[in-house]
């Protein structure tokens, strides 16, 4: 029975997948261009993030890690293909390992992912330059921790020059790192953000309060609250979460907010929710 | 201090191995001393070892000073058994002022003959057996003890050893003294253990005149690769595993392995990683006097039927993935290149594996998260758990504040708990580790951590610890 019910998911998505594929070419996404679906995103990119390019994504604060590599996962899904994912051994000890059920989570089949665990941050980027040359790698994500002088301007021009040429998308995702000038096309700065409250009060859909630092050729600026919806794979609008901070659940307006579809009415913050 | 080796010109002035450092210092006045280095030692006789794989697959050490060959089969390659003997002679004198050798039918004979007989070139098969009934009971290297009884019986040489009757030699001095003696007289069948056991395929190209150029090295390996490929379609299989050796002409030995993920045999394919992994080599090849032997080795092969494409194509984009992971892997190197493998386990540390990318062709599918739930595991999973400070109900109330890494996060949202027990069926009562109790947890600013309190209150501990496991996206 379960199988039965898995296999139906299974198809489901693909299928979502498909009639995704076909709105973007119907509706005119450029080729060159993934769409987040999110319209004031894709508005201040001019049509999505554009492929074959260096992006660039800081954690706000270095407890935001979970968050930033959870939107970097994201943006890996949007952007489709072989995914390659590259560490510092230091980063493992520090941060945690990445978690192949958490990646699932997002949406992300492990088993599409490959993971290149370097000894330093040196080391990981000559591993990105590699990588970045195999044209049959979808996205490279290169997850570096503080600043390394080794990814300097210089760096990061040969790394966005490198994903030009063989049209690898490249994530920098930086964490515990200040922003720099450098030569990628976008760079964002995650931080994580109240989610929309599941029944009994439980922590809901990952939201990340996300801003758009700078990019090249088009004006930069722009923050938007993002909630990432899993079934559908896209960014969403965050709902606002009513007195979100002040705690406990009195704080909740629930009856204001508009649901989105496939949840359940929250009723009262009491109570017990159903979970697994 | 004792000398442990002395060279030539020592030996010549009387100092022996042995003798108190300071006797020596009394002969003579500037004696050149170095430490012994046991560990030096053992990797130059790896490395003569390396060297004599030219005359046989067959190479085995035996430390601190000995190697073993096993010759069988390999002699009428180098016309005969004397050439061969004579070959590796002239090939190791480079390296050493003193090399001895012996041929025997047994490595033990071999031994026998090297240490105490050396020189001695047997016309016929029937001398060496002559030649070993006269070497002293010491060429059965066993214990002082049983040499010292030996010779106080009057027993001095192996011939008068072999006369006697066994039985009353294995009571009187023990049952491993009649072993050695049938081992080395031929009686008994002994082997020796060789380094590396033979590969499947084999290819080796020799030049008469050394090459000096990595390019050309590298082109003859190409023609070694076509040979591979040849052999590899005639049998119907792939290599996983491909070696190749540059020996060198002074002894040195360099080696260039690539592996793939799933069999292979076209040679195009395979230089392009041997290309890959030559450009990767942190101490690149260096061909100085030049290359006099290159050999190609497959140790692993396996079956390599051609394949079906599938119509979805799906078999295509497995081969792109395998491609691309074989040439990430000669790069940068095979452990750095991994990919997860789900375990069928509630242990949330233990539910995924990172495994060698090569050794995995074709990771499981993973379960699909239950559609309409949030996240129910962490993103970053910290190994070990990291310690935090809770404030909580007790005695199994949610947390409500904790501090971790020096900062204060107030609980706003959490869901749990999420009991998780420890396998009690894998141990003793009581052995099995603590239950843990696990809460999501979202904090004032909105981040997510997965925090667990380790062990049951009371039940299990009288005050549980906590710890943050993980943090969600």
């Amino acid at each position: 029975m379960s199988r039965c019910h898995d296999s139906l998911e299974s198809l489901k998505a693909r299928i979502a997948g498909l009639e995704r594929a076909c709105a973007g070419e119907s509706s005119g996404e450029p080729a060159g261009l993934a769409r987040t679906g999110h319209a004031g995103i894709d508005a201040a990119l001019g049509g999505g993030l554009m492929r074959a390019r260096l992006h660039e994504i800081f954690a706000f604060e270095a407890d935001d890690a979970g968050c930033a590599t959870g939107f970097a996962a994201a943006l890996a899904l949007r952007l489709g293909g072989t995914l390659v994912w590259l560490r510092e051994g230091e980063a493992e000890k520090r941060g945690g390992q990445l978690h192949a059920p958490g990646l699932a989570e997002i949406g992300l089949a492990p088993s599409q992912v490959i993971l290149g665990t370097l000894p330093d941050a040196l080391a990981v980027l000559r591993a990105a330059a590699d990588v970045t040359r195999c044209g049959d790698v979808g996205v490279a994500v290169v997850e570096l921790w503080r600043d390394p002088r080794a990814f300097d301007l210089t760096a990061s021009r040969r790394l966005a020059l490198a994903a030009e040429a063989s049209g690898v998308t490249v994530i920098a995702l930086r964490i515990a790192a200040t922003p720099a000038p450098s030569a990628a096309q976008t760079r964002w700065q995650v931080a994580a953000a109240p989610s929309l409250p599941m029944e009994a009060n439980a922590p809901g859909y990952p939201a990340w309060a996300i801003e758009l630092l700078r990019q090249r050729g088009r004006p930069a600026g722009g923050a938007w609250r993002v909630e990432w919806n899993r079934e559908q794979a896209c960014l969403a609008e965050a709902l606002p979460v009513g007195g979100a901070g002040t705690g406990g659940a009195a704080a909740l307006s629930g009856a204001v907010l508009p649901l989105s579809a496939g949840r359940p009415a929250r009723a009262a913050a009491l109570g017990f929710r159903r979970a697994g | 201090m004792r000398i442990a080796a002395t060279c030539a010109e020592a030996r010549a002035q009387g100092l022996v191995p042995g003798m108190m450092l300071a006797d020596a210092r009394a002969q003579i006045g500037h004696l050149n001393v170095e430490l012994h280095d046991p560990l030096a030692d053992l990797k130059w006789l790896e490395r003569l070892a390396d060297h004599c794989d030219r005359f046989t697959p067959l190479v085995a050490t035996d430390p601190p000073d000995m190697l073993v060959l096993d010759i069988t089969g390999c002699t009428h390659l180098f016309g005969g058994e004397s050439a061969l003997v004579a070959a590796a002679e002239d090939s190791l004198a480079r390296f050493s002022d003193h090399v001895r050798s012996g041929c025997g039918d047994t490595p033990e004979a071999a031994q026998a003959l090297a240490r105490f007989a050396p020189g001695v070139t047997l016309a016929r098969p029937e001398d060496g057996d002559v030649v070993l009934r006269r070497l002293p009971v010491a060429a059965l290297r066993i214990e002082e003890e049983t040499e010292t009884a030996l010779i106080r019986a009057g027993l001095k040489t192996i011939g008068d050893l072999a006369m006697r009757p066994s039985a009353p030699l294995a009571a009187r001095f023990g049952e491993e003294l009649v072993e050695r003696l049938d081992r080395l007289l031929g009686s008994a069948d002994s082997r020796i253990t060789p380094r590396r056991s033979p590969p499947a395929l084999r290819f080796e190209m020799r030049f008469a005149e050394p090459i000096a150029r990595t390019e050309a090295a590298m082109a003859a390996l190409a023609e070694l690769a076509g040979q591979a490929a040849e052999a590899l379609e005639q049998r119907g299989m792939g290599g996983r595993h491909f070696a190749a050796r540059f020996y060198r002409s002074d002894g040195r030995t360099f080696d260039l392995a690539v592996e793939s993920s799933l069999p292979m045999r076209d040679p195009e394919v395979l230089m392009r990683l041997l290309h890959e992994r030559l450009d990767a080599l942190s101490d690149p090849i260096d061909p100085g006097f030049g290359f006099d032997m290159i050999r190609l080795i497959v140790p692993r092969i396996e079956p390599l039927t051609p394949a079906q494409l599938q119509l979805e194509g799906g078999a295509v984009s497995e081969e792109a993935m395998a491609a691309l992971i074989d040439r990430l892997s000669s790069r940068l190197g095979r452990g750095a290149i991994r990919r997860f493998q789900p375990r069928d386990t509630h242990i949330p540390e233990q539910a995924a594996l990172t495994l060698p990318a090569v050794d995995l062709p074709a990771p499981e599918p993973w379960e699909a998260p239950q559609p309409g739930e949030p996240p129910t595991r962490p993103i970053h999973l910290f190994d070990p758990p990291q310690p935090i400070e809770v404030i909580a109900e007790v005695p199994d109330g949610p947390p409500h504040r904790f501090r971790w890494k020096r900062q204060q996060h107030h609980v706003v949202r959490f869901e749990g708990p999420e009991r998780i027990s420890a396998p009690w069926w894998k141990h003793a009562p009581g052995r099995s580790g603590l239950t843990r109790d696990y809460y999501r947890i979202e904090d004032a600013r909105g981040r997510r951590f997965w925090i667990f309190r380790h062990g049951l209150y009371d039940s299990e501990r009288p005050d549980p610890r906590w710890y943050v496991h993980g943090l969600f996206a």
